[in-house]
Protein backbone atom coordinates (compact mmCIF):
# COMPACT_ATOMS: atom_id res chain seq x y z
CA UNK A 1 0.00 0.00 0.00
CA UNK A 2 1.23 3.48 -0.83
CA UNK A 3 2.19 6.07 1.76
CA UNK A 4 -0.74 7.46 3.70
CA UNK A 5 -0.08 10.98 2.38
CA UNK A 6 -0.42 9.76 -1.21
CA UNK A 7 -3.81 8.11 -0.84
CA UNK A 8 -5.92 11.23 -1.22
CA UNK A 9 -7.60 11.16 2.19
CA UNK A 10 -9.44 14.22 3.47
CA UNK A 11 -7.74 13.89 6.87
CA UNK A 12 -4.48 12.00 6.40
CA UNK A 13 -3.36 13.28 9.81
CA UNK A 14 -5.62 10.78 11.61
CA UNK A 15 -3.67 7.83 10.25
CA UNK A 16 -0.12 6.88 11.17
CA UNK A 17 2.00 4.12 9.69
CA UNK A 18 3.63 1.23 11.54
CA UNK A 19 6.99 2.93 10.79
CA UNK A 20 5.78 6.07 12.52
CA UNK A 21 4.62 4.12 15.58
CA UNK A 22 7.92 2.22 15.72
CA UNK A 23 9.73 5.57 15.79
CA UNK A 24 7.51 6.91 18.60
CA UNK A 25 7.50 3.99 21.03
CA UNK A 26 9.20 6.05 23.72
CA UNK A 27 7.53 9.37 22.97
CA UNK A 28 5.96 10.60 26.24
CA UNK A 29 3.33 12.58 24.34
CA UNK A 30 2.05 9.47 22.61
CA UNK A 31 -0.03 6.76 24.21
CA UNK A 32 -0.46 3.66 22.10
CA UNK A 33 -3.77 1.93 22.77
CA UNK A 34 -4.69 -1.56 21.62
CA UNK A 35 -8.39 -2.43 21.24
CA UNK A 36 -9.36 -5.86 20.00
CA UNK A 37 -12.27 -8.15 19.53
CA UNK A 38 -10.19 -11.07 20.80
CA UNK A 39 -9.55 -10.53 24.50
CA UNK A 40 -6.53 -12.86 24.39
CA UNK A 41 -4.50 -10.87 21.88
CA UNK A 42 -3.21 -8.01 24.02
CA UNK A 43 -2.07 -10.18 26.97
CA UNK A 44 -0.44 -12.64 24.56
CA UNK A 45 1.74 -9.90 23.04
CA UNK A 46 1.37 -6.22 22.16
CA UNK A 47 3.39 -3.29 20.88
CA UNK A 48 5.93 -2.35 23.57
CA UNK A 49 4.47 0.37 25.76
CA UNK A 50 0.92 -0.08 24.50
CA UNK A 51 -1.98 -0.16 26.95
CA UNK A 52 -5.23 -2.00 26.41
CA UNK A 53 -8.67 -0.44 26.22
CA UNK A 54 -11.23 -3.19 26.16
CA UNK A 55 -14.49 -2.56 24.34
CA UNK A 56 -16.58 -4.39 26.91
CA UNK A 57 -14.77 -3.82 30.19
CA UNK A 58 -13.61 -0.24 29.62
CA UNK A 59 -15.96 1.41 27.15
CA UNK A 60 -19.38 -0.02 28.02
CA UNK A 61 -21.40 0.93 31.07
CA UNK A 62 -21.66 -2.25 33.15
CA UNK A 63 -25.35 -1.74 33.91
CA UNK A 64 -27.12 0.36 31.29
CA UNK A 65 -26.78 -0.24 27.58
CA UNK A 66 -24.63 2.82 27.09
CA UNK A 67 -21.03 3.93 27.08
CA UNK A 68 -19.02 5.05 30.04
CA UNK A 69 -19.93 8.47 31.41
CA UNK A 70 -17.68 11.47 31.87
CA UNK A 71 -16.46 10.25 35.26
CA UNK A 72 -15.67 6.82 33.80
CA UNK A 73 -13.80 8.38 30.88
CA UNK A 74 -11.74 10.54 33.22
CA UNK A 75 -10.81 7.45 35.24
CA UNK A 76 -9.93 5.53 32.09
CA UNK A 77 -7.67 8.32 30.84
CA UNK A 78 -6.06 8.60 34.25
CA UNK A 79 -5.39 4.84 34.28
CA UNK A 80 -3.66 4.91 30.91
CA UNK A 81 -1.69 7.99 31.93
CA UNK A 82 -3.13 10.33 29.31
CA UNK A 83 -3.79 14.04 29.50
CA UNK A 84 -5.86 16.13 27.11
CA UNK A 85 -2.65 16.86 25.21
CA UNK A 86 -1.65 13.22 24.79
CA UNK A 87 -1.89 11.87 21.27
CA UNK A 88 -3.73 8.58 21.45
CA UNK A 89 -2.80 6.11 18.72
CA UNK A 90 -5.28 3.26 18.41
CA UNK A 91 -4.60 -0.08 16.80
CA UNK A 92 -6.16 -3.51 16.98
CA UNK A 93 -7.26 -6.70 15.30
CA UNK A 94 -9.74 -7.17 12.46
CA UNK A 95 -8.43 -4.34 10.26
CA UNK A 96 -8.78 -1.92 13.16
CA UNK A 97 -12.49 -2.59 13.53
CA UNK A 98 -12.30 -2.33 17.35
CA UNK A 99 -9.69 0.39 17.26
CA UNK A 100 -12.05 2.64 15.32
CA UNK A 101 -14.82 1.75 17.79
CA UNK A 102 -12.63 2.97 20.67
CA UNK A 103 -11.65 6.01 18.57
CA UNK A 104 -15.37 6.79 18.11
CA UNK A 105 -16.11 6.52 21.83
CA UNK A 106 -13.14 8.82 22.57
CA UNK A 107 -14.62 11.36 20.16
CA UNK A 108 -17.87 11.38 22.17
CA UNK A 109 -15.71 13.04 24.85
CA UNK A 110 -13.94 15.29 22.39
CA UNK A 111 -10.46 13.77 22.68
CA UNK A 112 -9.47 14.92 19.21
CA UNK A 113 -5.76 14.16 19.67
CA UNK A 114 -6.43 10.70 18.30
CA UNK A 115 -5.05 8.64 15.45
CA UNK A 116 -5.28 5.12 14.10
CA UNK A 117 -2.28 2.98 13.12
CA UNK A 118 -2.97 1.93 9.54
CA UNK A 119 -3.07 -1.86 9.21
CA UNK A 120 -3.42 -2.45 12.94
CA UNK A 121 -2.05 -5.58 14.60
CA UNK A 122 -2.02 -7.58 11.40
CA UNK A 123 0.40 -5.27 9.60
CA UNK A 124 2.62 -4.83 12.65
CA UNK A 125 2.88 -8.61 13.08
CA UNK A 126 3.37 -9.30 9.38
CA UNK A 127 6.29 -6.89 9.36
CA UNK A 128 7.90 -8.90 12.14
CA UNK A 129 7.93 -5.98 14.55
CA UNK A 130 8.40 -6.59 18.28
CA UNK A 131 5.61 -7.67 20.62
CA UNK A 132 5.83 -8.01 24.37
CA UNK A 133 3.75 -9.51 27.16
CA UNK A 134 4.98 -6.88 29.59
CA UNK A 135 2.08 -4.67 30.64
CA UNK A 136 3.31 -1.08 31.08
CA UNK A 137 2.30 1.16 33.91
CA UNK A 138 2.13 4.93 33.60
CA UNK A 139 1.76 7.50 36.36
CA UNK A 140 -1.91 8.33 36.86
CA UNK A 141 -2.98 11.66 35.43
CA UNK A 142 -5.73 14.07 36.28
CA UNK A 143 -7.86 14.24 33.18
CA UNK A 144 -10.76 16.65 33.01
CA UNK A 145 -13.08 15.46 30.27
CA UNK A 146 -15.73 17.33 28.38
CA UNK A 147 -19.29 16.17 28.86
CA UNK A 148 -20.14 13.34 26.52
CA UNK A 149 -21.70 14.76 23.37
CA UNK A 150 -24.23 12.29 21.98
CA UNK A 151 -25.54 14.62 19.29
CA UNK A 152 -22.75 15.06 16.78
CA UNK A 153 -21.58 11.56 15.85
CA UNK A 154 -24.14 9.36 17.61
CA UNK A 155 -27.83 8.86 16.90
CA UNK A 156 -30.63 7.13 18.77
CA UNK A 157 -33.49 4.99 17.51
CA UNK A 158 -36.27 7.59 17.76
CA UNK A 159 -34.23 10.06 15.72
CA UNK A 160 -33.56 7.39 13.11
CA UNK A 161 -37.29 6.66 12.94
CA UNK A 162 -38.07 10.33 12.33
CA UNK A 163 -35.59 10.44 9.49
CA UNK A 164 -37.02 7.47 7.59
CA UNK A 165 -38.34 8.43 4.20
CA UNK A 166 -36.47 11.74 4.22
CA UNK A 167 -33.16 12.56 2.66
CA UNK A 168 -31.01 10.74 5.21
CA UNK A 169 -28.95 7.89 3.81
CA UNK A 170 -28.64 4.72 5.86
CA UNK A 171 -25.64 2.44 5.47
CA UNK A 172 -26.00 -1.09 6.82
CA UNK A 173 -22.46 -2.39 7.30
CA UNK A 174 -23.34 -5.93 8.42
CA UNK A 175 -22.82 -9.04 6.35
CA UNK A 176 -25.16 -9.65 3.40
CA UNK A 177 -26.77 -12.51 5.37
CA UNK A 178 -27.59 -10.21 8.27
CA UNK A 179 -28.86 -7.50 5.89
CA UNK A 180 -31.19 -9.94 4.15
CA UNK A 181 -32.49 -11.30 7.45
CA UNK A 182 -31.17 -14.79 6.79
CA UNK A 183 -29.01 -14.57 9.93
CA UNK A 184 -29.98 -12.76 13.09
CA UNK A 185 -27.87 -13.96 15.99
CA UNK A 186 -26.04 -16.91 17.41
CA UNK A 187 -28.12 -19.73 18.73
CA UNK A 188 -27.65 -20.05 22.51
CA UNK A 189 -26.43 -16.46 22.71
CA UNK A 190 -29.48 -14.47 23.70
CA UNK A 191 -27.47 -11.41 24.80
CA UNK A 192 -27.28 -10.17 21.27
CA UNK A 193 -30.40 -11.93 20.07
CA UNK A 194 -32.96 -10.25 17.86
CA UNK A 195 -36.55 -11.20 17.17
CA UNK A 196 -36.72 -9.96 13.59
CA UNK A 197 -34.22 -10.19 10.75
CA UNK A 198 -33.77 -7.72 7.92
CA UNK A 199 -32.68 -4.12 7.70
CA UNK A 200 -33.93 -0.59 8.28
CA UNK A 201 -36.03 0.46 5.27
CA UNK A 202 -33.99 2.22 2.64
CA UNK A 203 -30.61 1.17 4.03
CA UNK A 204 -27.92 0.24 1.54
CA UNK A 205 -25.75 -2.77 2.23
CA UNK A 206 -22.04 -1.94 2.32
CA UNK A 207 -20.22 -4.47 4.54
CA UNK A 208 -17.66 -2.57 6.63
CA UNK A 209 -14.67 -4.70 5.63
CA UNK A 210 -14.87 -3.53 2.02
CA UNK A 211 -13.03 -0.40 3.15
CA UNK A 212 -9.93 -2.37 4.17
CA UNK A 213 -7.33 -4.39 2.32
CA UNK A 214 -7.64 -7.92 3.71
CA UNK A 215 -3.99 -8.85 3.19
CA UNK A 216 -2.59 -6.24 5.59
CA UNK A 217 -5.60 -4.52 7.20
CA UNK A 218 -4.74 -1.10 5.73
CA UNK A 219 -7.43 1.27 4.57
CA UNK A 220 -8.15 1.44 0.87
CA UNK A 221 -7.19 4.64 -0.95
CA UNK A 222 -9.63 7.53 -1.23
CA UNK A 223 -10.19 6.68 -4.90
CA UNK A 224 -11.06 3.09 -4.05
CA UNK A 225 -13.33 4.21 -1.21
CA UNK A 226 -15.10 6.71 -3.47
CA UNK A 227 -15.68 3.93 -6.00
CA UNK A 228 -17.55 1.98 -3.31
CA UNK A 229 -19.44 4.69 -1.44
CA UNK A 230 -19.95 7.31 -4.16
CA UNK A 231 -19.96 5.60 -7.55
CA UNK A 232 -21.59 2.36 -6.40
CA UNK A 233 -23.84 3.60 -3.58
CA UNK A 234 -24.43 7.17 -4.71
CA UNK A 235 -23.39 8.83 -1.46
CA UNK A 236 -21.87 12.29 -1.45
CA UNK A 237 -20.37 14.57 1.19
CA UNK A 238 -23.56 16.66 1.39
CA UNK A 239 -25.59 13.68 2.62
CA UNK A 240 -26.83 13.22 6.15
CA UNK A 241 -25.60 9.66 6.78
CA UNK A 242 -26.33 7.06 9.46
CA UNK A 243 -24.22 3.93 9.71
CA UNK A 244 -25.35 0.93 11.73
CA UNK A 245 -24.53 -2.73 12.28
CA UNK A 246 -25.54 -5.02 15.17
CA UNK A 247 -24.26 -3.20 18.26
CA UNK A 248 -22.48 -0.22 16.71
CA UNK A 249 -18.90 -1.48 16.50
CA UNK A 250 -18.53 -2.41 12.83
CA UNK A 251 -20.35 0.78 11.91
CA UNK A 252 -17.68 2.76 13.80
CA UNK A 253 -15.22 1.59 11.16
CA UNK A 254 -17.46 2.89 8.37
CA UNK A 255 -18.10 6.10 10.34
CA UNK A 256 -14.32 6.60 10.55
CA UNK A 257 -13.84 5.94 6.83
CA UNK A 258 -16.61 8.30 5.73
CA UNK A 259 -15.84 11.04 8.26
CA UNK A 260 -12.06 11.16 8.15
CA UNK A 261 -10.81 9.42 5.03
CA UNK A 262 -13.50 10.84 2.73
CA UNK A 263 -14.21 13.95 4.82
CA UNK A 264 -18.00 13.67 5.03
CA UNK A 265 -19.16 16.16 7.70
CA UNK A 266 -22.50 14.60 8.68
CA UNK A 267 -22.05 10.95 9.55
CA UNK A 268 -23.49 9.44 12.70
CA UNK A 269 -23.24 6.00 14.21
CA UNK A 270 -26.51 4.39 15.32
CA UNK A 271 -25.04 2.19 18.04
CA UNK A 272 -28.42 0.78 19.08
CA UNK A 273 -28.18 -0.82 15.65
CA UNK A 274 -29.94 -4.05 14.74
CA UNK A 275 -30.04 -5.47 18.27
CA UNK A 276 -32.29 -2.54 19.16
CA UNK A 277 -34.16 -2.08 15.88
CA UNK A 278 -34.82 -5.79 15.34
CA UNK A 279 -36.29 -6.10 18.83
CA UNK A 280 -38.36 -2.91 18.75
CA UNK A 281 -42.13 -3.14 18.56
CA UNK A 282 -43.86 -1.59 15.57
CA UNK A 283 -40.85 -0.23 13.72
CA UNK A 284 -40.67 -0.86 9.97
CA UNK A 285 -38.40 -3.61 8.73
CA UNK A 286 -37.38 -4.39 5.18
CA UNK A 287 -36.02 -7.65 3.78
CA UNK B 1 -28.84 -38.97 27.55
CA UNK B 2 -25.08 -39.28 28.14
CA UNK B 3 -23.19 -36.76 30.21
CA UNK B 4 -20.49 -34.67 28.65
CA UNK B 5 -16.92 -35.94 29.19
CA UNK B 6 -15.69 -35.59 32.78
CA UNK B 7 -12.63 -33.53 31.77
CA UNK B 8 -14.78 -30.97 30.02
CA UNK B 9 -17.18 -30.83 32.96
CA UNK B 10 -14.30 -30.09 35.35
CA UNK B 11 -12.86 -27.48 32.99
CA UNK B 12 -16.21 -25.73 32.67
CA UNK B 13 -16.50 -25.62 36.47
CA UNK B 14 -13.02 -24.07 36.68
CA UNK B 15 -13.94 -21.38 34.17
CA UNK B 16 -17.34 -20.74 35.65
CA UNK B 17 -15.80 -19.33 38.82
CA UNK B 18 -12.79 -17.63 37.22
CA UNK B 19 -12.67 -13.86 37.10
CA UNK B 20 -11.85 -12.12 33.85
CA UNK B 21 -8.12 -11.95 34.41
CA UNK B 22 -7.83 -15.59 35.55
CA UNK B 23 -9.90 -16.63 32.56
CA UNK B 24 -7.59 -14.81 30.16
CA UNK B 25 -4.44 -16.24 31.77
CA UNK B 26 -5.84 -19.76 31.55
CA UNK B 27 -6.87 -19.30 27.93
CA UNK B 28 -3.46 -18.00 26.92
CA UNK B 29 -1.86 -21.04 28.55
CA UNK B 30 -4.12 -23.24 26.44
CA UNK B 31 -3.35 -21.26 23.28
CA UNK B 32 0.39 -21.57 23.95
CA UNK B 33 0.02 -25.36 23.86
CA UNK B 34 -1.55 -25.34 20.38
CA UNK B 35 -0.02 -27.81 17.95
CA UNK B 36 -1.04 -27.80 14.34
CA UNK B 37 -2.45 -30.89 12.66
CA UNK B 38 0.46 -33.27 11.86
CA UNK B 39 1.42 -33.79 8.22
CA UNK B 40 0.46 -37.45 8.40
CA UNK B 41 -3.16 -36.27 8.86
CA UNK B 42 -3.30 -33.29 6.52
CA UNK B 43 -1.17 -30.88 4.51
CA UNK B 44 -1.96 -27.56 2.85
CA UNK B 45 -4.12 -26.72 1.04
CA UNK B 46 -6.49 -28.11 3.63
CA UNK B 47 -9.64 -29.63 2.20
CA UNK B 48 -12.82 -27.58 2.44
CA UNK B 49 -14.80 -30.33 4.17
CA UNK B 50 -12.61 -29.82 7.26
CA UNK B 51 -13.05 -26.05 7.24
CA UNK B 52 -15.08 -24.60 10.12
CA UNK B 53 -17.91 -22.54 8.74
CA UNK B 54 -18.37 -19.00 10.09
CA UNK B 55 -14.95 -19.03 11.77
CA UNK B 56 -13.02 -15.89 10.86
CA UNK B 57 -9.84 -17.49 12.19
CA UNK B 58 -9.87 -19.99 9.33
CA UNK B 59 -10.01 -23.03 11.56
CA UNK B 60 -9.97 -26.65 10.36
CA UNK B 61 -10.83 -29.82 12.27
CA UNK B 62 -9.92 -33.46 11.65
CA UNK B 63 -10.89 -36.61 13.55
CA UNK B 64 -8.44 -39.51 13.62
CA UNK B 65 -9.82 -42.96 14.47
CA UNK B 66 -8.04 -44.55 17.40
CA UNK B 67 -7.81 -48.34 17.90
CA UNK B 68 -10.19 -48.23 20.88
CA UNK B 69 -12.95 -46.73 18.74
CA UNK B 70 -12.59 -43.21 20.08
CA UNK B 71 -11.34 -40.16 18.15
CA UNK B 72 -8.26 -37.97 18.37
CA UNK B 73 -9.05 -34.43 17.21
CA UNK B 74 -6.57 -32.33 15.25
CA UNK B 75 -6.83 -28.67 14.34
CA UNK B 76 -5.34 -25.97 12.18
CA UNK B 77 -5.89 -22.23 12.65
CA UNK B 78 -4.71 -20.29 9.62
CA UNK B 79 -5.19 -16.80 11.05
CA UNK B 80 -2.04 -15.99 13.09
CA UNK B 81 -4.23 -13.76 15.28
CA UNK B 82 -6.72 -16.55 15.92
CA UNK B 83 -5.64 -16.99 19.51
CA UNK B 84 -9.08 -17.76 20.89
CA UNK B 85 -9.57 -20.37 18.20
CA UNK B 86 -6.23 -21.95 19.15
CA UNK B 87 -7.14 -21.97 22.86
CA UNK B 88 -10.51 -23.51 22.11
CA UNK B 89 -8.94 -26.12 19.82
CA UNK B 90 -6.57 -27.20 22.62
CA UNK B 91 -9.49 -27.38 25.06
CA UNK B 92 -11.46 -29.50 22.62
CA UNK B 93 -8.48 -31.82 22.08
CA UNK B 94 -7.53 -32.17 25.75
CA UNK B 95 -11.07 -32.78 26.99
CA UNK B 96 -12.68 -34.68 24.09
CA UNK B 97 -9.97 -36.71 22.31
CA UNK B 98 -10.09 -40.35 23.42
CA UNK B 99 -13.45 -39.91 25.16
CA UNK B 100 -16.54 -42.04 24.48
CA UNK B 101 -18.19 -40.84 21.30
CA UNK B 102 -21.59 -40.64 22.97
CA UNK B 103 -20.19 -38.16 25.48
CA UNK B 104 -18.34 -36.13 22.82
CA UNK B 105 -21.56 -35.85 20.83
CA UNK B 106 -23.23 -34.31 23.90
CA UNK B 107 -20.78 -31.41 24.20
CA UNK B 108 -23.02 -28.40 24.80
CA UNK B 109 -22.69 -25.63 22.25
CA UNK B 110 -22.89 -22.94 24.92
CA UNK B 111 -19.76 -24.24 26.68
CA UNK B 112 -17.95 -21.60 24.57
CA UNK B 113 -19.60 -18.90 26.67
CA UNK B 114 -18.80 -20.59 29.98
CA UNK B 115 -15.14 -20.60 28.98
CA UNK B 116 -14.82 -17.25 27.20
CA UNK B 117 -17.42 -15.34 29.20
CA UNK B 118 -20.37 -13.39 27.97
CA UNK B 119 -18.17 -10.64 26.55
CA UNK B 120 -17.24 -12.75 23.56
CA UNK B 121 -18.51 -11.04 20.42
CA UNK B 122 -21.09 -12.60 18.15
CA UNK B 123 -18.60 -13.18 15.33
CA UNK B 124 -16.06 -14.85 17.55
CA UNK B 125 -18.68 -16.88 19.40
CA UNK B 126 -20.08 -18.20 16.13
CA UNK B 127 -16.63 -19.26 14.96
CA UNK B 128 -15.81 -21.04 18.21
CA UNK B 129 -19.18 -22.77 18.26
CA UNK B 130 -18.45 -23.84 14.69
CA UNK B 131 -15.35 -25.68 15.90
CA UNK B 132 -17.43 -27.52 18.51
CA UNK B 133 -20.09 -28.28 15.90
CA UNK B 134 -17.55 -29.99 13.66
CA UNK B 135 -16.08 -32.00 16.56
CA UNK B 136 -19.50 -33.24 17.67
CA UNK B 137 -20.51 -33.89 14.05
CA UNK B 138 -17.52 -36.23 13.61
CA UNK B 139 -18.50 -38.08 16.80
CA UNK B 140 -22.10 -38.45 15.63
CA UNK B 141 -21.00 -39.64 12.19
CA UNK B 142 -18.88 -42.41 13.75
CA UNK B 143 -21.74 -43.40 16.06
CA UNK B 144 -24.14 -43.66 13.11
CA UNK B 145 -21.64 -45.69 11.11
CA UNK B 146 -21.22 -47.99 14.10
CA UNK B 147 -24.99 -48.46 14.37
CA UNK B 148 -25.25 -49.28 10.66
CA UNK B 149 -22.41 -51.84 10.85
Amino acid sequence: MSDIAERGYARPDVLVSTDWVAAHLNDPNIRIVESNEDQLLYPSGHIPGAVQVDWAADLNDPLRRDYLNRDGFEKLMSRIGATRDTDIVFYGDKSNWWATYAFWVFQLFGHTNAKVMDGGRLKWEKEGRPLTREVPSYPATTYVASDRDDTRIRIFRDEVLKKLGGGTRLVDVRSPQEYSGERTHMPEYPQEGVLRGGHIPGAKSVPWARAANPEDGTFKSAAELKAIYEEEQGLNPANDIIAYCRIGERSSHTWFVLSYLLGYPNVRNYDGSWTEWGNSVNVPVER
Amino acid sequence: MTDMPEGLKTLLEDFQFADRSERIDMLIEYADRFQEVPERIATRPFPEEHHVQKCESEAYVWAEDLPDGTLKFHFAVENPQGLSAKAWAVIMDETLSGQPLEAVAETPGDSVFTVFGKDVSMGKGMGLMGITDLVTTYARQRLKARQRA
